[in-house]
C-alpha cells in the first residue's frame, strides 16, 4: 500500500497554487460572492491556458493528467474555493460530445470548452423531475430541418451566462422513462430562450430556464434521436468522483488558525478542551472523507468502474461538510453567526457560509438518499 | 503514488489466518470461551502457527512482520471475535524487544513460553486497571511510577474482571518486576506501544463492524415483513448503507495509520488515535444497527450479532472512549493544553 500522492501529483499541486495566488485575486472573490455567480471568464481562460479544463483529455502539446494528477488539480482548486463550476460542466458535456456527438461540435465546441472561451451549463433536471432524471417532460418535437422544444428546466446553474445549455428533452412523444430522450446543445441567444434567476441559501445564483417554441437546427443534436439517457450516464458518471472534502479542509484550517490566536476569558480557544475534542473530531471526518475519495481516484487509475465507492465517497464527504460546519459553528460560538463580508465577522464569515454552502452539496450531482440506494444494492447487497 | 491494493503476499496472509480463524474460532468455540474469554486451544493454535512471533523483528529471532501486515491479521481476529489476547501479546513483544532491556523475556516469548500482556493505563496507587488479557497473562509490561517494568503475574496480584466483551480482564496490582526502562524513556516507550495497540485494536474492530454488517444484510435480504424483503425498506437499506461507508473509511483510515506508523512518518500519533476514535465510533453504530435489523431475534442470545455487539464496544473502551481519543489527537495536532487552561479546568 501506499497513502501518498506521486510526485508528479505533488508538484502540479504547487503549480496550481501558484497560479491562484496569481488569478485568484481577493476582488474577484468578492466579486464572485456578492453577485452569486462563481464564474469568471477570465480565470476560465487562465485555466484553460494550463490545460486544466479536461486535463484527462489528450490534446496537441499537452500529455494528459492522469486520475491521481486530475484528483489533487480538482482538489486543489476546490479547496480554494476556485470558480470552476461552469468550466467543469462546460468539460462534462465536452465527454458526451466526444463520445456521441456530431463530428462539428467535435472540431468547433470541444476545443472552446478545453480552452475556456466556450461555457455549457446543464438543463437536465425539471420542476417535477430531480433525482427521477428520467421523469423529464420537456419536448422536442420534429419541425422541417430541426426541431422545436417546449418545457422548463430547474437549477441551471450558469444557464443565464453561459453560451449553451446542455438540454435532455423528450423527442418520442408516446415514449416513458428512458426511451425516447435526445440530448442538444441549446445556444443561450436563441428566440424562446429564457432565464429567470434563482437565489439560493449558499448565496450562489442559480436559473430556471424557459424554452417556449425555441426553434433549433438538427445540427445542434447531440445524441441519436431516441440515444438521449446513454449519453447523459456518461456525464453523470464523472459527477460523482468530484472531491467535496477540500471545502472543509479550508475552513478547518481557517477555525485551527483562529483557535490557536484567540483569547477567550483568559485561556486560549485552542487550549479548551470541548474545543479541542470537536476539532480533533472534524479533523478526524476530513481525515475519512480524503481517503474515501482517494479511492474513488485509485479505482478510475486501475480503469475500474467505482460503482458504490463513488457513491461511498459522495456521501460521505459532503455530510461530513454539513456536520463539520455544524461543529465549527460550535466550536466558534455565536461570533460564527457573522456573515461573510461582514465588517465584524470572525474567520472571515467563512464558517456561516460553510454551513449554508454545504447544504447544496448533499442534494445536486445525486441526493445523499439516492447515494444511499446505490450503495445499499452494490455494497450491501440489499434488494432494490 | 497512491495504492490501496494489498500485495500478494499480504492477500496470503490475510487468506490463511482467515480460513484458521473460521476453523479454530467459529462463534460456538466464542461462545464456549465464555465468561472467561480464553480459548486455551486457539491460542496454541495461534501461537504455534507464529501470530506473535511475526511481530517481533528478525534480529530479535522474530519474522520482522510490519504494523500494516499486524493490522491485517488483527482484522481476521475481530471478525473471528478470537478469545485470546493475541493483539496485546504482539504489541508488548515488540516493546519488550525495542526496550532492549529483557533478551530472556523476549526468547520466552519467541519459544512460546511466555503469555505477555500490556497493561494500557499506567498504574495507579500500584494497580492497572482493566489490564486486557490480565486474567490469563502470565507477565505485564506496566508503566508504574515513570518505570516501565515486567512483571510475572500470579493468582494473588490479580482479580479478573467480569466484563461486557467477554474479554480476559483482570484488575491487576503491580509489585516488584524488571525495571526495562525509566524516565522519559520509560514513556516514550509505552507511548509508542500504546500507539500500536491503538490502531491493532482499532483493525480488529473495524472488522467486527464488517461482520455484524454481513449479518444484517443476509436477515435484511431473507426476512419478510409487510410482503418484502425488510432490505428493500429504505428505513432498514439506509442505515446499513451509512455503516458500510463508515466501515470502509474506517478500515482505510486504520490501514492509513499503520502504514504511517511503520514508516515514523510525522503523523503517526495523530493517526493512530483518529483510526481508533473513528473505528469505535463506526463499529458501535453499526453493531446498534445490525442488532436492531434482526428485530426481537438481535436481543437474543442465541444469535451471533449480541457477540458483535458486546466486544465492538468491550474491546476498545478497555482503553477509553472516543472523546478520551479525541483528546489524544488533539494534543498531537495542538500539542498539551497550557498549564493555565488545565488548572482553570476550562
Amino acid at each position: 500500500m501506499d497513502f501518498d500522492w506521486s510526485d508528479r501529483a505533488e508538484q502540479l499541486r504547487s503549480e496550481v497554487r501558484a497560479f491562484l495566488d496569481e488569478h485568484l485575486t481577493p476582488e474577484l472573490e468578492e466579486r464572485m460572492y456578492r453577485s452569486g455567480v462563481a464564474h469568471d471568464d477570465d480565470f476560465a481562460r487562465a485555466l484553460g491556458a494550463r490545460h486544466w479544463i479536461a486535463p484527462e483529455v489528450p490534446r496537441a502539446g499537452f500529455t494528459p493528467l492522469d486520475a491521481e494528477e486530475v484528483h489533487v488539480v480538482t482538489a486543489e482548486l476546490t479547496r480554494a474555493d476556485a470558480p470552476m463550476y461552469a468550466t467543469s460542466t462546460s468539460a462534462m458535456v465536452a465527454k458526451v460530445i466526444r463520445s456521441v456527438g456530431p463530428e462539428w461540435m467535435r472540431d468547433e465546441v470541444v476545443p472552446g470548452v478545453h480552452a475556456g472561451e466556450v461555457t455549457i451549463a446543464l438543463g437536465m433536471t425539471e420542476p417535477e423531475a430531480g433525482s427521477d432524471v428520467a421523469a423529464v417532460q420537456t419536448r422536442a418535437r420534429r419541425v422541417a430541418g430541426g426541431w422545436c422544444v417546449d418545457g422548463q428546466k430547474m437549477f441551471t446553474t450558469n444557464g443565464h451566462i453561459t453560451d449553451h445549455v446542455f438540454l435532455l428533452a423528450r423527442t418520442d412523444p408516446a415514449s416513458e422513462r428512458h426511451r425516447g430522450l435526445t440530448t442538444f446543445l441549446v445556444p443561450t441567444d436563441h428566440p424562446g430562450f429564457e432565464a429567470q434567476a434563482v437565489f439560493t441559501l449558499s448565496g450562489e445564483r442559480t436559473n430556471i430556464i424557459f424554452l417556449d417554441g425555441l426553434v433549433l437546427d438538427d445540427r445542434w443534436r447531440i445524441s441519436e434521436p431516441g440515444e438521449g439517457w446513454r449519453s447523459l450516464m456518461l456525464a453523470l458518471q464523472d459527477e460523482h468522483s468530484a472531491p467535496f472534502s477540500p471545502h472543509l479542509d479550508r475552513t478547518l484550517a481557517a477555525v485551527e488558525e483562529w483557535a490557536d490566536t484567540t483569547d477567550r476569558h483568559g485561556v486560549r480557544a485552542i487550549d479548551d478542551v470541548d474545543v479541542r475534542r470537536r476539532l480533533a473530531s472534524v479533523a478526524t471526518s476530513l481525515e475519512v472523507a480524503e481517503l474515501l475519495e482517494a479511492r474513488t481516484t485509485w479505482l478510475e487509475h486501475l480503469g475500474r468502474v467505482p460503482v458504490a465507492e463513488g457513491p461511498m465517497s459522495k456521501l460521505f464527504s459532503t455530510e461530513a461538510v454539513v456536520h463539520g460546519a455544524e461543529e465549527l459553528c460550535s466550536v466558534v460560538g455565536a461570533d460564527s453567526l457573522r456573515s461573510r463580508l461582514e465588517p465584524t465577522s470572525v474567520v472571515e464569515g467563512k464558517v456561516e457560509h460553510l454551513l449554508r454552502f454545504s447544504l447544496g452539496t448533499t442534494i445536486y450531482a445525486g441526493t445523499s438518499e439516492i447515494q444511499r440506494n446505490i450503495i445499499a444494492q452494490h455494497r450491501c447487497g440489499l434488494p432494490r | 503514488m497512491v495504492d490501496l491494493g494489498l500485495t500478494e503476499e499480504q492477500a496470503a496472509l490475510v487468506d490463511s489466518f482467515g480460513a484458521l480463524l473460521s476453523k479454530s474460532s467459529s462463534p460456538e468455540r466464542v461462545r464456549a470461551a465464555e465468561p472467561e474469554g480464553f480459548d486455551p486451544d486457539l491460542w496454541r493454535t495461534l501461537n504455534d502457527t507464529g501470530v506473535v512471533v511475526m511481530a517481533l523483528p528478525e534480529a530479535d529471532g522474530g519474522w520482522g512482520a510490519q504494523l500494516l501486515d499486524l493490522a491485517l491479521v488483527a482484522e481476521q481476529l475481530g471478525r473471528s471475535m478470537a478469545a485470546a489476547p493475541v493483539i496485546e501479546a504482539q504489541v508488548a513483544a515488540r516493546l519488550l524487544a525495542r526496550s532492549g532491556g529483557a533478551p530472556e523475556a523476549v526468547a520466552a516469548v519467541v519459544e512460546g513460553r511466555s503469555l505477555t500482556t500490556l497493561a494500557v493505563h499506567p498504574a495507579r496507587g500500584g494497580v492497572c486497571d482493566l489490564v486486557p488479557g490480565g486474567a490469563v497473562c502470565d507477565h505485564l509490561v506496566a508503566l508504574v511510577d515513570d518505570e516501565l517494568r515486567l512483571v510475572a503475574l500470579d493468582a494473588d496480584c490479580r482479580a479478573p474482571v467480569a466484563n461486557l466483551g467477554g474479554a480476559p480482564l483482570a484488575d491487576v496490582r503491580v509489585v516488584g518486576g524488571q525495571v526495562l526502562a525509566r524516565g522519559a524513556s520509560a514513556r516514550a516507550l509505552f507511548e509508542a506501544a500504546l500507539d500500536e495497540w491503538l490502531v491493532l485494536t482499532a483493525a480488529a474492530v473495524v472488522a467486527m463492524a464488517e461482520a455484524a454488517l454481513e449479518l444484517a444484510c443476509t436477515y435484511a435480504v431473507e426476512r419478510h415483513a409487510f410482503g418484502a424483503a425488510i432490505g428493500s425498506f429504505q428505513g432498514v437499506a439506509h442505515p446499513l448503507a451509512d455503516d458500510a461507508t463508515a466501515i470502509d473509511g474506517a478500515r482505510l483510515l486504520v490501514r492509513k495509520a499503520a502504514w504511517t506508523l511503520q514508516h515514523r512518518g510525522a503523523r503517526s500519533r495523530e493517526l493512530a488515535a483518529m483510526a481508533f476514535a473513528f473505528a469505535s465510533e463506526s463499529a458501535a453504530a453499526t453493531t446498534y444497527d445490525a442488532v436492531h435489523v434482526h428485530g426481537g431475534y438481535g436481543f437474543m442470545l442465541e444469535y451471533d450479532v449480541q457477540l458483535l455487539y458486546r466486544r465492538a464496544r468491550g474491546w476498545p473502551r478497555v482503553w477509553g472512549d472516543v472523546s478520551r481519543a479525541n483528546d489524544r489527537v488533539a494534543q498531537a495536532r495542538y500539542g498539551r493544553r497550557s498549564a493555565a487552561a488545565s488548572a482553570g479546568g476550562a
